[in-house]
């Protein structure tokens, strides 16, 4: 046996030796959780689903359709339909019909109260599309319920207030409406990225095309259902599932002035390449690698939570996920520790299950892309921390994991891997860990972790990213602009700023 | 005599609370779900941690006699229900309870120390607390000096912690905080590094006569204060919210936050007791209702 | 005999989400334009200001501490209280002023639009408001509005319910409580429009309504030290100008208001919640 291996046996012996004289924290089976799963009798789900064009739901032109699962337990949810060209065409068709004889025309408070109207049916009927997106989407239903429909119904709120405000927003310029706007969202939160689009399109007197992700389509349907009940007038809103044809479609459609994408850098700059020179409008909400910086000064027990909240919020599936964390090396050893024991009482499962923490993966294709680059991760050596939760049989899972020994070459540093997957990186100084954080092409979020105020605003300035939380992580609000820098996307969503995409001021 | 050895307190180096931080997350484990045999077994653990309380000026005889008959047997003719973990009284009526509960298993503690304020000179906290020992006192449940906590005094209030722990012999000593009025969490952390360090076997939110009380934020900080102590020095030290606590919503939160921020060690009496007075009755209400499916009447569970 | 006689309505004072009745017994008859008896009114007396004062400086603090949402949330769910008593609102206003139903329904339309206009505004003023100030050193400083305080109005004569909603809507959307002296003419669609405040969820005390003698009660609210603000968009030439220099006795802010048509587009928008607002601005040092 090599010299090396020997040597590291040994140390490896030294380390349990050690660690079996300290105190440890039992997290076990003393008082177990019985299951407390969300009871679903009450939600309405049609298994065969329709494009909603014009404000009807119709069967599409394509004659195309496909299946969608419950990412936990692998069973088909609906048969949805695919739109294919002609479809596009039609929902385009439809939403400058509905811009031309009924939106375009309506006073603008009489706009803000259908976006209100649309609000407080969300609000009536949370419980029941918490539980739709949770079955369709993977997520535990204590985020939807708690995170996902709160802020989605609250963004509608917010931006009905603006219909009739926006000479407020923009002084000095005369502002008008767009007209149709092209919209292509993720799966990762797919109402609350339906509202984000939505909302704001609708409240400066546009009307929108939007394309929900493949995976996650029956919020978006639940949404359009009650655009219907809210007697929204025909063709404002237009909600056609498919898959990435069905968004280049969308993308390439001549009469669509304005597109609006949210999901992965990559198909981002696809898009910005089609529409160059086409004279739309375009936003881009991309993927991000975001830097959680500890500091020895921080609150270190509440760090530790945010740094738990960055990452394995929704599986980690957030584009302004903190899934690098930069903690100086003084209280690194502590901070991995309390990590370890943090993540030992993450409770991961049946994502209707009130007490589950971690849900399931999305799809089977992301899955595969997270086993990659953990593998990746080991391979290229840094060390590998992992829940040592059960994972159900059937469903896409993945235990909460974190890397520590990363350096900024490996991979897993600089790819995004949009898993419950965290590469634990030290520094020593501010300068140091400002540079790490900003030295990589993406730029949507950053945390900063310090009790010293002059620090955040200082740390908090050199950030090269467009929204960047000090002692918390994760925050969001529909009056707050969200969006990035560099290769995480331009435009920003939310507040007074998010509102520019939506007009044309002159 | 106390054979545990006293520890340095550096002032400098406890940890900082951020207050948004910590709320979430004792929010955030108030959302467990807790249902069926888990939320009976967690009723029955939460009654037997119950130090069950009469502090009032009006107290008698007769009050602390019922009051233990209740604290052996809180649902008379279920033997499931444990009895509760202590009965909680003034000096005087340490003697009535120690004999009305001979033989049941239930513990005498008594608050020592100028209760509750805590503002009378050394000596007779001293002599409080050893006397209350000497009438049979299992526990002791004393007061810091606030006053001097807020001045920044920290070596009187540990050298009292010492002196009353020296003098309770062999009774278990909990230190009450006062956390109402500490106000800041980071003087709840620091409060409680002081007395763990100074020998405190229990550390208590409050004296109940101040409110808030036992907040689910406060509670937390102090169990993450006796995390970081048992990492550090191995010794584990117990935890007891009380005042406010009426509810088994209430109850149930708590032991969430134990479990979650402790592990299985703490989730006993001899590490965890919640002090309360009304609280036991709503918590076999919530119990009958578990296993009958009806909700419950006051009535039909005895007021002592 | 097969009809069943009606039971009238009592209109009492609204004051701390109570409605009470004057503590001073007093009351005067409101009568329609054709001299028809429709209801009596409370005389409301200093006392009942003076309470009414109280009540609202002990709700202020909390109703400034709700979030910016949720206070949205309630000024909307006052339109909607309004919206569903619309026909209640319409017919007071027409019995009391005279006017047709046409223009009693379009009154309160316009006062419910008025409401989901301002409740829109909860949640933005404050980014419009609001500055990052680009000081010359190295400290980060920055603006924003706060509430008055307890702001007292008195309410146009006319029109009797859009003119309080216009006036009220924008003093509390920003945190402040109001004391508001009714039109003394036409108090009853005002009166009646408590019962939307009392079922919208706005906590007790936030808006008081009193009816009763503008020349009795004014003077009390210019003087009052612990009211902070004035809206003066109902007193004559001799009433404003005491409050102008009553005022000062406890430096308030005092903002009047003469419009033609509370219909027309300037009666509502940023100003009105602006002027009961008190810009706070704080400075950070930027530095490791």
């Amino acid at each position: 046996m090599s010299t090396e291996v020997k040597d590291r046996e040994t140390r490896e012996l030294a380390k349990r030796h050690i660690e079996a004289e300290r105190p440890r924290l039992e997290f076990g089976s003393a008082w177990e959780y019985a299951p407390a799963p969300e009871s679903k009798d009450h939600v309405r789900l049609e298994k065969k689903q329709g494009l909603f064009i014009a404000g009807e739901f119709v069967a599409p032109k394509s004659k195309k359709s496909f299946e969608t699962i419950n990412p936990a337990t692998e069973e088909v949810l609906a048969e949805v339909a695919e739109a294919g060209l002609e479809d596009v065409d039609a929902a385009v068709r439809a939403a400058e019909e509905g811009y031309r004889k009924y939106w375009s025309k309506l006073k603008p408070a009489e706009r803000g109260k259908y976006v209100y109207r649309i609000a407080r049916m969300i609000q009536e009927k949370s419980r029941e599309l918490a539980i739709l997106e949770s079955l369709n989407g993977g997520k535990p239903i204590k985020e939807s319920r708690d995170v996902d429909l709160p802020l989605a119904l609250a963004h509608f709120f917010y931006h009905a207030g603006w219909a009739d405000k926006l000479e407020y927003a923009f002084p000095r310029h005369r502002v008008s409406s767009i007209g149709v706007c092209g919209q292509i969202i993720p799966w990762n939160f797919p109402l609350l990225m339906a509202a984000w689009k939505i909302a704001p399109a609708l409240a400066c007197g546009n009307t929108v095309v939007l394309k929900p992700a493949e995976t996650t389509p029956l919020t978006a349907l639940a949404l359009a259902k009650i655009c219907q009940e809210a007697d929204l007038p025909p063709g404002v809103v237009n909600i056609i599932p498919g898959a990435g044809e069905t968004g280049a479609h969308l993308v390439n459609h001549p009469r669509v002035k304005k597109i609006a994408f949210t999901g992965s850098t990559e198909v981002g700059k696809l898009i910005q390449r089609a529409t160059a020179g086409t004279g739309k409008r375009l936003t881009l909400e991309l993927g991000g690698k975001a830097a959680n910086i500890v500091f020895e000064d921080a609150p270190l027990d509440q760090a530790v939570e945010g740094i738990i909240n960055g990452i394995y919020f929704n599986q980690g599936h957030v584009c302004c996920a903190g899934s690098r964390l930069l903690v100086q090396e003084s209280v690194a050893e502590t901070v991995l520790a309390k990590l370890k024991d943090r993540i030992a009482t993450l409770r991961l499962g049946d994502p209707l299950d009130k007490n589950t923490d971690v849900g399931a993966i999305n799809s089977r294709m992301q899955l595969e892309k997270i086993r990659e680059l953990v593998a990746c991760g080991v391979e290229e050596g840094a060390e590998i921390h992992q829940s040592s939760c059960a994972l159900p049989e059937r469903g896409f899972w993945f235990p909460p994991t974190f890397f520590s020994g990363v350096a900024q070459s490996h991979r897993i540093a600089r790819e995004e891997i949009f898993g419950p997957v965290l590469a634990v990186m030290t520094f020593r100084t501010p300068e140091e860990a400002v540079e790490k954080a900003n030295n990589i092409p993406y730029g949507l979020s950053a945390g900063v972790w310090t009790d010293k105020g002059s620090k955040i605003f200082k740390i908090t300035a050199q950030m090269k990213a467009g929204v960047v939380w000090a002692n918390t992580f994760n925050k969001f609000d529909p009056s707050s602009p969200f969006g990035g820098y560099k290769e995480s996307g331009f435009g920003r969503e939310g507040g007074v700023h998010g509102l520019r995409a939506y007009v044309e001021l002159s | 005599m106390s054979t545990v050895p006293v520890l340095p307190f550096d002032p400098a180096s406890v940890p900082h609370v951020d207050q948004v931080g910590i709320e979430e997350r004792a929010a955030s484990l108030g959302k467990r779900s807790i249902k069926k045999e888990a939320k009976k077994t967690g009723i029955r653990l939460a009654i037997s941690m119950i130090d069950l309380t009469t502090l009032e000026g009006k107290d008698s005889e007769g009050k602390v006699r019922q009051l233990c008959q209740k604290a052996m047997r809180p649902l008379p003719g279920d033997p499931t229900v444990p009895h509760v973990a202590a009965v909680c009284v003034y000096p005087n009526l340490v003697p009535v309870a120690r004999e009305a509960l001979a033989g049941s298993g239930v513990k005498v503690a008594s608050v020592a120390t100028g209760f509750p304020a805590g503002l009378v000179p050394l000596p007779v906290k001293i002599e409080d607390a050893r006397r209350a020992v000497a009438m049979g006192a299992d526990e002791i449940d004393m007061v810091i000096d606030r006053g001097a906590f807020l001045a920044g005094d920290y070596g009187k209030v540990s050298s009292e912690i010492l002196a009353v722990k020296d003098a309770s012999g062999d009774a278990h000593l909990k230190v009450i905080l006062e956390t109402g009025e500490l106000e800041t969490y980071d003087n709840v952390r620091k409060a409680s590094h002081l007395a763990m360090a100074a020998g405190a076997d229990f550390i208590k939110t409050s004296t109940g006569k101040v409110a808030p009380a036992a907040t689910p934020g406060v509670v937390l900080v102090m169990l993450e204060a006796i995390r970081d102590f048992y990492l550090d020095t191995g010794r584990r030290i117990g935890m007891k919210p009380a005042g406010g606590i009426k509810t088994s919503k209430q109850a149930l939160h708590l032991l969430v936050l134990v479990k979650e921020t402790l592990g299985d060690a703490w989730l006993t009496p001899d590490l965890f007791r919640i002090g309360a007075s009304t609280l036991t009755n709503d918590l076999l209400m919530q119990l009958a209702k578990e296993s009958s499916g009806r909700y419950q009447n006051e009535d039909y569970f005895t007021k002592d | 005999m097969n009809s069943s006689l009606q039971i009238r309505k009592t209109y009492k004072l609204y004051v701390g989400g109570e409605f009470v009745r004057t503590e001073s017994g007093r009351y005067d008859p409101v009568e329609s334009p054709k001299k028809e008896f429709l209801a009596n009114v409370s005389r409301g007396s200093r006392k009942d200001l003076r309470e009414a004062v109280r009540k609202a400086r002990a709700a202020q603090p909390g109703w400034a501490g709700k979030s910016a949402y949720l206070k949205g949330q309630i000024l909307y769910r006052m339109a909607e209280m309004l919206e569903s008593r619309a026909d209640s609102l319409a017919k007071i206003l027409g019995e009391a002023t005279g006017q047709s139903p046409a223009a009693a329904k379009a009154e309160v339309r316009a006062s419910t639009d008025r409401l989901v206009h301002y409740a829109g505004w909860s949640d933005k003023f404050g980014a419009i408001l609001g500055t990052v100030n680009p000081v010359a050193s190295s400290y980060f400083g920055f603006s924003v509005p706060e509430p008055t305080g307890v702001v007292g109005i008195v309410a146009p004569e006319s029109p009797d319910l859009l003119g309080l909603v216009s006036h009220l809507a924008p003093v509390i959307v920003s945190g402040n409580a109001a004391v508001a002296l009714l039109s003394e003419k036409f108090p009853l669609a005002s009166l009646e429009f408590a019962e939307v405040l009392a079922t919208s969820d706005l906590p007790g005390g936030v808006a008081n309504l009193i009816s009763g003698r503008k020349e009795e009660l004014v003077p009390h609210l210019a003087r009052h030290m612990d009211v902070h603000a004035i809206a003066d968009a109902g007193c004559d030439a001799a009433l404003s100008r005491m409050i102008g220099e009553d005022a000062a006795v406890n430096v308030k802010r005092v903002k009047r208001y003469a419009f033609a048509d509370y219909f027309a587009g300037d009666a509502q928008g940023l100003d009105f919640i602006e002027a009961f607002t008190e810009i706070k601005t704080t400075w950070h040092p930027i530095g490791v």
